[in-house]
């Protein structure tokens, strides 16, 4: 029994009427990095939730290091050694890196200077040295980048004396370099005798950071395996049975004439630093454009710039419509722009910040887009309905109803309703800021074909994305941007991953 | 020089109120809890310390000082904590809105107070005649011998002690909050309660114990005013809008209770320019009371365009926490 850090027997957790977990097992060795895989909507986080305290199982049984217990409160869970890495982070952004680790902490009530120096700072720096991570703890969360948040987020863990650790999608938002020096980490951590957990939905990752694998689907445990027999395909399968497996289709582009082409153009954000430098591309009719770069790069002025949301401090963007005149998009408003049939789903970080209400319901959120068509004083509410119902048949949202409201569903179910509700417009010319970012692998795909469906009914696609690999499958061109400035653009079909990286980080163009 | 001495006294004498208010709402804010009652909490506070000592007063025939400010600093803790308590049941157990529950409470607060100084005034035998002289006596003595000092006496010890306390509960306040590992526990769960929740921290605890000590301290200001402003007499409405000025300085201070201290000063000393300006009107002396707010506006314009993460409120102010909540 010994050999075990946890097993769950027969887990079950419901929201409502959703069942999140359904009698899940599952067992984690000590020292042993286990993976699980499993669709959105699949309840890895939930039950991840249960093991550090934030949600209470309904049924089932936990133990930990053999014994029984009971986890009421995350409290109660670093208490039993188990510490999370949850996938948006729980920092204080006001705090520095060294108040965020001893929050919570029990310990002499007065905090002075030297204090902090001594015992907290001095203590961070030697976990620091020893499992290789780069710390200032003084920093302020809010001038740190993802990565740093990420390991202040680890540092807190192993300070708080935790020998189980739960990672929620820790790699979503790192770049490769990134992910390999997290990987080291956790590799040392593992020779110290941790036992990790690792939520991912890259099965490259899988196979090569951990030594078993398991498999949840809807709710239920499916299996677990060892990862040296496991191969990606045979991985996918278990996830996703019963289910026909899809490749990007990618169509020869067609060239149906410019739609949009920017000259030159500038974004200086509020705080005045320049967003975007001197930018100039044309998109076609009948193509999908790949917008790649370090996140904050300018990605987001880019298509923000193009959608009205970003005034173009220099330059312009002019417009191609199918039939009629050019259009000068640089001096029109939003709203204007949205009628000419430029649409925009930007899906960010923090997916029910931008574009969708969350305390509305699906077919209300359909309206956001629609609420000032129709000449009578009441909204028609029967055309988002029907378009409602339509996405989720198509997508495959997985939901109670039209009427459920979306803050309800889980983070992949938001994010297509948003996709889809912005495809339903029959766009000229689509941008998409990281339609699959944390979908899993079959909704991604849902998502890829959906843009070549768009793509080969003649609209231009502009696609910002962060997994290159997908970049290159499925866009034709790629444009890269490396601090705001335009580095390259370069054929999808011909280019390394490693061509990208160099333009990523301004390394200029590889003739 | 005269007049300016008096002036000094006179903003001191207007800003301590306001400042007990502001101090508590700090740490009430600091929690994430926005507590727009504190206006009503204040009326509580003081009509219930003077009730306390009217009745005991009225029940002996020589009342000592002493036991009568005690009389009236106890009760009006317990009551103004009262309103807290209200407060906090309904915003953090039950999770109500905070600022309908907020503005309910000052309504009722304001009510409380008219309603038992009136019933006390009859008692007394008419408005105006409730006089606790022997307790106002307490909270009005000035400290000996240095207050008879030319200049520097009646500008810095001319006061009762709720004066000095004043100044050294904000200079606590700012010790606690920023020098004590609970402080950083409050401030977190007023940032971020979620992930002070999964650092360990028991949020409800905090969030209940932050805002009911800050009504209690805020319930103060009300007892000064009531004692050591009027000397222990009641008119109804008397407090006026202290209440809101209070609210008011928490922005201008930025949350921070040392700029609180000065911060409470300048309000005051706006709060009452128009009386040492000659040759105002009415009308134009309602305009001179505006100033408070005024200041208020221009500092959250500049603040909110300087755009500094630490001079921000806290994050989760105004909304409440529930774990299981996606």
């Amino acid at each position: 029994m010994e050999e075990y850090a946890i097993e769950l027997q027969g887990v079950t957790k419901s929201f409502g009427s959703v069942l999140a977990n359904d009698h899940v097992n599952l067992t984690l060795k000590k020292g042993e990095i286990l993976a699980i895989l499993g669709e959105n909507g699949s309840g890895k986080t939930t039950l991840m939730n249960m093991l550090s305290g934030i949600y209470f199982p309904d049924e089932g049984t936990i133990r930990i290091n053999g014994k029984e217990v009971v986890i009421r409160s995350p409290r109660d869970a670093f208490e039993l050694g188990i510490g999370m890495v949850h996938q948006h982070f729980k920092l204080i952004n006001v705090f520095t890196a060294a108040e965020n680790i001893i929050l919570g902490l029990e310990g002499k009530n007065i905090l002075s200077r030297r204090d902090m120096e001594k015992e907290v700072a001095e203590k961070i720096r030697q976990i620091a040295e020893k499992y290789g991570f780069d710390i200032d703890p003084y920093q302020k969360v809010y001038n740190m980048s993802v990565s740093q948040k990420q390991t202040v987020e680890i540092i807190k863990i192993i300070y708080r004396g935790a020998d189980i650790f739960i990672l929620d999608e820790p790699t979503a938002v790192l770049t490769p370099q990134e992910t390999k020096k997290l990987f080291a980490v956790l590799r040392n951590m593992q020779e110290a005798g941790k036992s990790i957990i690792i939520i991912t939905h890259k099965l490259n990752e899988v196979l090569e950071i951990s030594d078993r694998v398991a498999i949840l689907r809807k709710g239920k445990s499916i299996r677990e395996i060892r990862t040296s027999g496991a191969v990606a395909e045979f991985l996918t399968e278990m996830m996703f049975e019963g289910k026909t497996f899809l490749d990007i289709n990618r169509s020869e582009p067609e060239d149906r004439g410019v739609r949009i082409s920017m000259e030159g153009v500038s974004v200086r954000a509020a705080d005045g630093v320049l967003k975007l430098d001197n930018v100039s591309f044309k998109v076609s009719a009948g193509e999908i454009l790949g917008v790649a770069g370090i996140s904050g790069s300018g990605q987001k002025e880019l298509v923000e710039a193009i959608a009205g949301l970003q005034k173009a401090e220099t330059g312009k963007i002019v417009y191609y419509p199918p039939e009629g005149e050019a259009k000068l998009l640089s001096s029109m408003a939003p709203s204007e722009i949205s009628k000419t049939g430029v649409k925009l789903a930007f899906v960010p970080e923090d997916r029910l910040g931008m574009g969708l209400v969350g305390s509305m319901d699906l077919t209300d959120n359909m309206m956001l887009r629609s609420y000032n068509e129709g000449k009578g004083f009441f909204a028609d509410r029967r055309a988002p309905r029907e378009l409602a119902e339509d996405v989720v048949k198509k997508l495959e949202v997985v939901t109670p109803g039209v009427n459920t409201p979306v803050r309800r569903l889980s983070g992949g179910n938001v994010q297509k309703v948003l996709v889809g509700r912005e495809i339903a417009s029959s766009p000229t010319v689509l941008m998409v800021a990281y339609p699959a970012r944390g979908l899993d692998v079959s909704s991604a795909y849902t998502i890829y074909n959906l843009l070549n469906e768009q793509k080969e009914a003649g609209a231009a696609v502009i696609c910002v994305g962060e997994d290159l690999d997908v970049l290159l499958e499925l866009c034709d061109r790629i444009m890269v941007l490396s601090g705001g400035k335009l580095t390259g653009i370069v054929d999808a079909r011909s280019a390394s991953k490693e061509d990208i990286g160099m333009l990523m980080i301004g390394e200029g163009m590889k003739q | 020089m005269e007049l300016i001495i008096t002036f000094i006294q006179k903003a001191i004498g207007q800003g301590i109120a306001i400042l007990f208010g502001a101090t508590g709402e700090i740490a009430t804010e600091k929690s994430g809890n926005l507590n727009l009652g504190i206006p009503g909490i204040m009326y509580m506070g003081g009509i219930s310390g003077l009730m306390g000592s009217f009745f005991y007063e009225l029940g002996h025939q020589n009342p000592s000082p002493g036991v009568g400010a005690l009389i009236a600093v106890v009760c009006t803790l317990v009551a103004s904590a009262l309103g807290g308590l209200i407060y906090s049941v309904l915003t953090i157990t039950l999770r109500a809105n905070q600022n309908v529950v907020g503005l309910a409470l000052t309504t009722f607060g304001t009510g409380f107070g008219n309603f038992f100084g009136g019933s006390i005034s009859k008692l007394a035998g008419g408005v105006g005649q409730i006089s606790v002289m022997t307790t106002a006596s307490a909270f009005q003595k000035k400290l000996p011998g240095l207050s008879e000092l030319p200049v520097i006496g009646p500008v810095f010890f001319s006061y009762g002690f709720l004066t000095y306390l004043s100044i050294v509960l904000s200079v606590l306040m700012f010790l606690f909050l920023n020098r004590t590992r609970m402080g950083l526990n409050l401030r977190a769960v007023g940032e971020d309660p979620a992930t002070a929740d999964a650092a360990g921290i028991n949020v409800s605890a905090y969030k209940y114990a932050a805002t009911i000590s800050g009504a209690a301290i805020a319930g103060l200001g009300g007892l000064y005013f009531v004692m050591e402003y009027l000397g222990g007499t009641w008119t109804n409405n008397g407090f006026g809008d202290r209440g809101w000025l209070a609210i008011a300085l928490v922005i201008l201070a930025l949350w921070n209770p040392l700029s609180a201290v000065w911060g409470s000063i300048v309000f005051g000393g706006l709060y009452i320019i128009y009386i040492y300006i000659p040759g105002l009107n009415r009308a134009a002396q309602e305009l001179y009371k505006m100033l408070p707010y005024l200041v208020t506006i221009i500092v959250l314009v500049i603040t909110s365009k300087r755009n500094k993460e630490e001079k921000q409120p806290p994050a989760s102010l105004g909304s409440s926490y529930f774990r299981e909540e996606r």
